[in-house]
């Protein structure tokens, strides 16, 4: 297992896990959401690519309800 | 009337009125009242997905992407880097260019950061953004954000959130007659009647959410809005008589008893 940083919170997983696993896992819709992984945005067509390393900090975002400041 | 549509980076809208999904009761009230509102564009926020309950509903479940522009904002946002990082992840989520920027400088006031924005701005477009912006009411930064690319100027008529009404409609003018691009007041409508002053002053439209999530009953304000834009541009339109400081009796005075 490797230690990674999921929207802030510490996780773990599998040692060269991809991307797009992960997400499977976490039963997030690939084409609901957007991937930053340290600081670099993840193009949805590289999901299946990318391995998670010690370390990697991702920020998973979707759109909600918004105007002004929420 | 029927032929005036509202242009904003290579696509055209018949409504002239974007609001703002946050801050309803749920999203059936979201949606209902975006539908009553009539808008075509839609602003949204980008947040991280509670990864504990992936099976919250979310908000393109009531709103058909297809259906409305989604419009992702940077509401929350106080520096030009989170601005620009946030609409990135907003692309690759969506996967179109048109954004509205907004960088904050005071949590009180919730006051544009002009210098922030400018910077922000200047980034985004760069990387083929279109940026529809949330700016202060001054005319200076406005020619400067339409220098930079922008595709919409978008000053405050009052703080957001305060519903005060259009504050400002000698600032706002001075920014519609010197623009080439759309000026929509964001920010500041309260009620119809405000929305109605900001397109009678030549506004291309208005951008609100409070003022239709916030009102007794939001889906009957969301229709009196969509109405009173209509109206406020119909007036713009038609051309106000002029002010005059005495009355001036409308029935003839010849032939009175």
């Amino acid at each position: 297992m490797v230690n990674i940083t999921l929207n802030g919170d510490p996780h773990k997983v599998q040692k060269g896990q991809r991307l797009f696993d992960l997400l499977q896992d976490l039963k997030l819709d690939p084409g609901k959401v957007a991937v930053e992984r340290n600081l670099e945005i993840v193009p949805k067509s590289t999901y299946q690519d990318i391995k998670l390393d010690e370390g990697d900090r991702l920020e998973i975002v979707h759109f909600i309800g918004g105007g002004k400041t929420v | 009337m029927n032929n005036d549509r509202f242009n904003i980076a290579g696509m055209n809208f018949s409504s002239r009125l974007i609001v703002g999904t946050g801050k309803y009761k749920d999203f059936e009230e979201t949606a209902l009242a975006v539908e009553a509102s009539g808008a075509q564009i839609v602003t949204v926020a980008v947040r991280r997905v509670n990864v504990m309950d992936p099976n919250q509903p979310m908000l393109v479940d009531f709103l058909d992407p297809k259906k409305y522009t989604y419009l992702p904002n940077t509401a929350g946002c106080f520096t030009a880097d989170d601005a620009i990082r946030t609409l990135r992840l907003a692309r690759e989520a969506g996967g179109w260019n048109l954004v509205k920027l907004e960088v904050l400088g005071d949590q009180k006031t919730l006051y544009p950061n002009m210098v922030e924005t400018l910077h922000a701005a200047e980034v985004l477009i760069k990387e083929n953004f279109d940026v529809m912006v949330y700016c202060s009411d001054d005319p200076i930064m406005a020619q400067r954000l339409e220098d930079l690319g922008c595709c919409a100027i978008m000053p405050l008529g009052a703080p957001i959130g305060s519903g005060l009404g259009i504050q400002n409609p000698v600032q706002i003018r001075l920014i519609i007659e010197q623009a080439n691009v759309p000026v929509l007041v964001d920010a500041g409508v309260g009620t119809a009647s405000d929305a109605a002053v900001a397109m009678e002053l030549g506004c291309d439209g208005v951008l609100m959410n409070t003022a239709i999530a916030e009102a007794k009953d939001p889906i009957a304000m969301a229709r009196a809005m969509n109405l009173a834009v209509q109206a406020g541009r119909a007036a713009y339109f038609a051309g106000r008589m002029p002010k005059k400081l005495y009355a001036d009796p409308s029935s003839p005075l010849a032939g009175l008893i």
